[in-house]
């Protein structure tokens, strides 16, 4: 059973607390146990405490599926690129270090790439994904596009990333201001900028606030 | 409308149609239902060539077969005449490899019998003792009536292999190796 078309995954990470609820609640998902498959990355660890979660954000064109030699990473007819298949993927990393948003993970004990698939088990099921249901102040948000209207008045969904020459369109949404539109959201524009003296802003979104 | 978004979006990073794309771009989907996807085509095919495979094995079989008949035979290997060989004496020849040392008795006028000398407890070389009718085993004094290759004395529980014998115009052969239990 897919995932309901409806249904969208919603990041903002300006309103990421730190609170590793959604790490926690990962760890505690039946089809990886006690791995956490959700990063929770400190922007800027020696000036701010803002932290950003980062989920798989399921690609239209998926670069870790794209570069997999096994062919071991597929996505569904719901577009939820899915965890590598066991029996093909064959540790060479190299989904780990193509994904533009850092999200694979080498469990090298299990010889196995594992990744975020949206809580496949539960989002199929019509349940949110575990990280979602646990967000205290919802920066993780799994619902409808009128929901979050709702819920965000002030905050557009983008889901249009530019990494690099590679233009990334995504299933997962990523909340930015209204104000200021952009069309894409830079990913590595924050790689190479001096953020000591600046004012702490969320840098993945620098080309946001131009 | 699910459909519609995946045939688009399916285009590879690098822009590029899906005609120009390599073939195994088609070979190797990302899309799940189309890994999934066998077509009518490519299961003719499959068929096909699966029934292929197991006609040609069958030929291979029985081409097996025909060669599998013909090994594991011993050579037939000429020993002795028969006037050469007197009553009650031994002569020591090797079957089937010049390595495996081998002894022929004659017991009396008619009969024949030879043996590999090979003791069957741990394979040192029995010395065949015509006057004591035995083959005497030095090792661990082990013994083997002359007549039979049965062991009479010592460790060994086996007798002696018995060398095959075929006589054609008084002469002698050898033809093949028969390992005894009992």
């Amino acid at each position: 059973m897919p995932v309901p078309a409806n249904m969208e995954f919603f990041v903002d990470p300006t309103r990421c607390i730190g609170c590793q609820a959604c790490v926690l609640a990962c760890t505690e998902c039946d089809t990886h146990k006690g791995y956490s498959m959700i990063h929770l990355e400190y922007l800027d660890r020696a000036h701010s405490v803002q932290t950003a979660p980062v989920v798989c954000m399921h690609c239209e064109s998926p670069t870790c599926a794209e570069v997999c030699p096994a062919d071991a990473i597929k996505r569904t007819e719901d577009g939820v690129v899915q965890t590598a298949r066991k029996p093909r993927c064959i540790a060479c990393n190299n989904c780990v270090l193509a994904c533009p948003f850092g999200v694979p993970k080498m469990q090298t004990e299990f010889k196995l790439m594992m990744k975020c698939d949206m809580c496949y088990d539960r989002t199929s099921a019509g349940k949110r994904p575990m990280c979602a249901t646990v967000c205290p102040s919802q920066a993780l948000f799994f619902g409808t596009r009128d929901q979050i209207d709702a819920l965000r008045p002030r905050s557009a969904p983008i889901n249009q990333f530019k990494f690099g020459e590679q233009i990334i369109k995504t299933k997962v949404n990523m909340m930015a201001p209204r104000t200021g539109q952009a069309e894409y959201v830079d990913v590595t524009a924050a790689m190479g900028e001096q953020t000591i003296d600046k004012k702490i802003t969320l840098n993945i979104l620098d080309s946001v606030f131009e | 409308m699910v459909q519609t978004d995946r045939e688009q979006s399916n285009a590879s990073p690098d822009g590029r149609p899906d005609s120009e794309q390599p073939q195994w771009h088609q070979d190797f989907p990302i899309d799940w239902p189309q890994d999934h996807y066998i077509a009518r085509r490519d299961f003719t095919k499959f068929l096909v060539l699966t029934s292929f495979a197991f006609t040609v094995g069958q030929f291979w079989i029985v081409v097996q077969n025909f060669f599998r008949a013909r090994r594991g035979q011993l050579p037939l290997q000429f020993i002795a005449r028969v006037d050469d060989v007197r009553v009650g004496s031994v002569l020591n020849f090797t079957y089937p490899d010049k390595h495996d040392q081998c002894a022929l008795l004659r017991l009396d006028q008619q009969s024949f019998a030879a043996f590999s000398r090979q003791c069957t407890h741990l394979s040192c070389s029995v010395v065949p003792e015509p006057d004591k009718r035995r083959f005497y085993c030095p090792c661990h004094e082990g013994a083997f009536d002359l007549a039979t290759g049965s062991p009479v004395a010592g460790p060994p529980r086996r007798p002696l292999a018995r060398i095959k014998l075929e006589f054609k115009q008084d002469a002698i052969y050898a033809t093949g190796v028969e390992l005894r239990t009992l």
